[in-house]
């Protein structure tokens, strides 16, 4: 490591400007103190003075809420004005001459703090925000030397601290009511838990008469961010101390990429604030990236390498140099005996970009195979190929920020404020300031009904499994009711595929009329909703696995990259195609070569000019043959023909759909290499474990739904020894094949030298620019925030016709309702990380959701023990009777692997991609007194598996 | 491979391609998926099936495709 072309920045502390930035396209000039200044109209006094470099006294302004000019700390006086304005509520006007620092305001402010300071605990050496308290800097700002009232007066020194919450206190005996935390629950992240409870000297900031934990507060932090006192306080904070350095890197949970600062003690985190200047995130979190961090830290964590022949047998702690050369030995045993085609590995969205490019390296240029896919197949494969085929690129059009500029949103299944909070929360802003929306889901999500000041304009609540019928007949209503932008069409489309398109939409059999009660839609709501997303303005398309984790799944990307097509919905600010990616590095682990089918940047293994350009760069032959995808994979594994998976980062024993199917093949393998953090589901079905490093612990790159490459940064030592790109190298190495690099900003500099797109991305270019969104090169040197512009990337737009296949998946009397598949706020994915984190205070299991109508009829009553039986499979959850879930629907999340809710998905899966049909499982659901024989059988399996590790073998392993 | 599997496949892509209306071009986009994103593997399985069962279960479009098209290393 005495080689390092990169070094990280140091980070500069963020300037509070005290009220957010406003444009304008009017410049204003004022005089400050002295100091002329000039500043964009509708700027306040408090913001241009610090533009100035003067710093006006504050409490109740921050700069990421609205001024409300409560705290009076902040006056000014105006030369040729009366009395004294506060400079965060008074915007700036031309010529004005202003003075922050006078005697009287000096008198005014210290009279102001000596009230604050009469009723606030004076133990500020033994207060958690000693050194980080804006209360106390004001103190001193002002000059406070006495309070003339005592301390003996009524006061709010003795209320109760409200310590319910996992991550954070309210201790009311230290507010000042400044109302900061509930603009921030307003603003911020649009949920209004938070009020100001009572009058005058009773007023208290309140979370509706109940304790933080019972309330509807979402544990985003906002309010923690902003308080400027103790009152609202990390509890890390208050167990640790203050943080004394600070290192910027990008979360490791949703595909929205938040930024977040992570705050340090040496090696310890202290916490982790949104970065303010967070691309993605603007300065919020959610309660995953701000709290949920301590699984890197928790005592599941395997941090030394483990082996065994057989997964009967207890697992042998040994060497890195042993547990390496052992897989290496194994791989090449098997290949030798089984053909080159037999082995393959699969790579995970929580990897980083270098983790990826270098597993696919290795995969195709020591392997010899393209077996190599990614966790995408089973969430966004189908948008990869649908926006590729008809619009020229596999990957979002916009950027996060565009939705500000939306007059119509239309969110087909996803469900953003649970699944990509951050985003969720812009996109509520962005409604709540007027936008209409349209909400296609099955289920009542929160932004149909449950959120303050929103309600859809429509909430086209349909059967699971029709999203391709009702794309159709949205398509059939703009088509004949004269809603096409010709213009638009005309100029940026293959004219011909539009004509057969429009041609297809126009038949009777794809109107609403005809296609209304295979949707469980009325004809009105579909013409209506229709009519607003081509005629309200800049209408954006936001979807998510609801329409990706379908047999037809690929077909509605396409269909919906149609609709943007004729209304010209596409290539600006407010419009668009944005799938929203479920996991953080969805668009990058695609972006880097992680398809079977694919080299780095989406060009495909049979176009002989870019495989002679890796060949070269790599120095190996590289085969022409697309690879196995995943379910390939675990069909000839069963079969006996594909013998060995090298698996980073994924658990495919949990994530997968039909669980039995997937372990039956696990367990056929002779080898299974799984490189984790935990002993996850597929590990306990390993030969080779391979412990990982945390996001926490290592070098790389995350590239979020809105292509946003955004740096992540080492901020302790790996607890296994190595960051993950180098026991990759190291297996590689051990192969045969030497992979000579020194830092993961290498492996960055090889990608963009090989990737058109990726070509002007750099580890220090990050760090200058924060992130990048791709495509990157001599024509965009910063990125694009906005793709096809002028032109699509496959040049002219091409549409295709959607016909609509019903499902094979179908109801029928032995399983008459459908099983459909989501997520929750507080857990994430299979859970290995949030499960291992206190968000298990908010949901310790998952429960089947079934309709009051649904649950009647069979004699269930909530928290009744429920059996859930498919084609595939049975298992055993506990009821929730809800009318979220339409009759004849029942949902549930898969986030704890004893629930079993891939054990009754089957394996339809999409035609273009095989991407697995989650969301639709016939099923029938009945009460019943003890867990499925799987649940059973997995409880015995996984606690043995737990056991082996305790227990190590002491005789050596060696390769057969 | 799993035969069966491979045909309800390649028959979802068949269904795909069921509405466009130059049937001559759907064959052409049928076997071009399948060279493009199936392992050779799995078009060796599914040409012995149509060579050796007359493509049983197949759609006839798919039939037409994988035998006027599809390539097999």
């Amino acid at each position: 490591m005495d080689d390092i072309k990169y070094t990280p920045p140091k980070h500069t502390p963020d300037i509070d400007f005290g009220t957010p930035k406003r444009t304008s396209s009017k410049q204003v000039t004022l005089n400050i103190d002295g100091r002329d200044v000039t500043v964009p109209e509708g700027t306040s006094i408090m913001a241009a003075a610090v533009e100035a470099g003067v710093m006006v006294p504050k409490l109740c302004a921050t700069d990421s809420l609205e001024p409300f000019g409560s705290c009076r700390l902040c006056l000014v006086e105006i030369e040729g004005r009366r009395g004294y304005p506060a400079s965060c509520t008074t915007p700036v006007a031309e010529g004005i001459q202003v003075h922050t620092q006078t005697d009287k305001l000096a008198d005014i402010r210290r009279g102001v703090m000596e009230l604050y300071i009469s009723d606030h605990p004076l133990d500020c050496l033994t207060c958690a925000a000693n050194g980080d308290c804006e209360l106390q800097d004001m103190a001193g700002a002002v000059g406070l030397r006495e309070v003339r009232y005592g301390y003996d007066g009524e006061n709010h020194l003795n209320q109760a601290k409200d310590e319910s919450n996992p991550y954070f206190t309210f201790d009311p005996s230290k507010c000042i009511v400044c109302s900061r935390c509930v603009r921030a629950c307003e603003e911020t992240q649009g949920t209004f838990a938070l009020t100001i409870q009572g009058r005058g000297f009773d007023s208290k900031v309140s979370a509706g008469n109940q304790d933080f934990l019972d309330s509807e507060c979402v544990s985003c932090g906002a309010c923690v961010q902003a308080c400027p006192t103790a009152t609202l306080m990390e509890k890390t904070v208050i167990a640790r101390g203050t943080p004394e350095h600070t290192i910027t890197t990008t979360c490791a949970y949703c595909g929205v990429g938040c930024s977040f600062d992570a705050e340090m003690k040496g090696e310890e985190v202290v916490r982790m604030t949104p970065t303010k200047n967070g691309g993605a995130n603007h300065g919020h979190s959610c309660v995953k990236g701000r709290f949920a961090w301590g699984y890197a830290t928790h005592k599941d964590r395997i941090t030394k390498p483990m082996i065994r022949k057989s997964i009967h047998e207890p697992w042998q702690e040994v060497s890195w140099d042993e547990a390496i050369n052992y897989a290496a030995s194994e791989i090449k045993r098997i290949q030798a005996k089984y053909g080159k085609d037999s082995v393959g590995g699969i790579t995970s969205s929580r990897c980083t970009n270098e983790e990826v490019y270098v597993t696919q390296k290795l995969i195709r240029a020591v392997f010899g195979n393209n077996n190599v896919d990614t966790c995408a197949r089973v969430c966004h494969s189908p948008t990869g190929y649908g926006l590729k085929q008809t619009l020229g690129e596999s990957a979002g059009t916009q950027t996060f920020d565009s939705v500000m500029q939306a007059d119509v949103i239309f969110v087909i299944g996803a469900n953003p404020t649970d699944a990509h909070p951050v985003f969720g929360s812009q996109m509520k802003r962005r409604l709540r300031q007027g936008a209409k929306l349209i909400v296609a889901d099955p289920r009542e999500i929160e932004l149909v009904n449950k959120s303050a000041h929103i309600r859809a304009d429509y909430h086209l609540k349909l059967r699971p499994g029709t999203n391709v019928a009702l794309i159709s007949a949205l398509s059939h209503v703009i088509v004949t009711e004269g809603l096409v932008k010709e213009d638009f069409v005309k100029a940026r489309c293959e004219w011909d595929s539009f004509v057969t398109w429009r041609d297809f939409a126009a038949k009777p059999e794809n109107s609403p009329e005809a296609l209304s009660e295979a949707l469980g839609v009325k004809v009105e709501d579909i013409r209506a909703a229709a009519r607003l997303y081509a005629t309200g303005g800049n209408s954006a398309i936001y979807y998510g696995l609801g329409v990706t984790e379908h047999s037809q799944g690929s077909t509605t990307v396409m269909g919906i990259a149609n609709l943007a097509m004729a209304t010209g919905n596409i290539g600006r600010e407010g419009v668009g195609v944005n799938p929203l990616r479920g996991q953080n590095n969805v668009q990058g682990s695609c972006d880097m070569g992680s398809m079977p089918h694919e080299f780095p940047g989406y060009r495909h293994v049979s176009d002989d000019a870019t495989r002679a350009l890796f060949e070269t760069a790599w120095g190996r032959p590289l085969s022409a043959d697309p690879g196995l995808r995943i379910p390939n994979m675990l069909d000839l594994a069963g079969e006996g023909s594909f013998k060995a998976v090298y698996c980073v980062g994924e658990d495919i024993a949990q994530s997968d759909p039909d669980t039995q199917h997937v372990t039956h093949a696990l367990e056929s393998m002779e080898c299974v290499i799984v490189q984790d953090l935990f002993l996850n589901e597929t590990a306990m079905y390993a030969h080779v474990f391979f412990p990982g490093a945390s996001f926490l612990e290592k070098n790389g790159t995350f590239t979020n739904a809105e292509r946003r490459v955004s740096p992540v940064r080492r901020v302790m030592s790996p607890k296994n020894g190595m960051e993950d790109w180098e026991i990759t190298a190291k297996l590689s190495k051990a192969l045969g094949y030497e992979m000579n690099y020194t830092h993961a900003s290498e492996i960055m500099d090889e990608i963009a030298t090989l990737t058109p797109t990726f070509k002007g991305i750099s580890f220090q270019k990050l760090d200058e620019l924060g992130s990048i969104q791709w495509p990157c090169d001599d024509e965009h040197p910063a990125g694009t925030p906005t793709m096809h512009i002028d032109e699509f990337v496959r040049g002219k737009g091409k549409f295709f016709i959607t016909q609509y296949v019903p499902t094979t998946e179908k109801v029928n009397a032995k399983y008459p309702l459908i099983l459909t598949t989501g997520r929750i706020l507080s857990q994430y994915n299979v859970g290995a990380q949030t499960r291992r984190t206190e968000n298990v205070v908010w949901h310790d299991e998952d429960r089947i959701e079934i309709h009051p109508h649904d649950a009647e009829e069979r004699g269930i009553s909530e928290d009744d023990w429920v059996g859930i039986t498919s084609r595939a499979g049975e298992t055993v959850l506990r009821a929730k009777i809800s009318q979220r879930v339409q009759p004849g629907v029942v949902y549930t999340t898969f986030h704890h692997p004893g629930s079993g809710a891939n054990v009754i998905t089957t394996d339809n899966s999409d035609w273009a991609t095989n991407c697995p049909e989650y969301k639709v499982t016939a099923v029938q659901v009945a009460k019943v007194t003890q867990p499925s024989k799987w649940q059973q059988d997995y409880k015995k399996f996984s606690e043995e598996q737990i056991d082996f590790t305790r227990k190590p073998k002491k005789q050596t392993v060696t390769a057969q | 491979m799993n035969t069966e599997k491979l045909i309800k496949m390649a028959n979802q892509i068949g269904d795909f391609y069921e509405a466009y209306p130059d049937q001559s071009v759907v064959e052409q986009e049928i076997a071009g998926h399948l060279n493009k994103f199936w392992n050779s593997i799995m078009r060796k399985s599914i040409v012995a099936h149509v060579n050796e069962h007359q493509g049983q279960g197949l759609h006839p479009r798919v039939i037409a495709a994988i035998q006027r098209h599809l390539h097999v290393q």
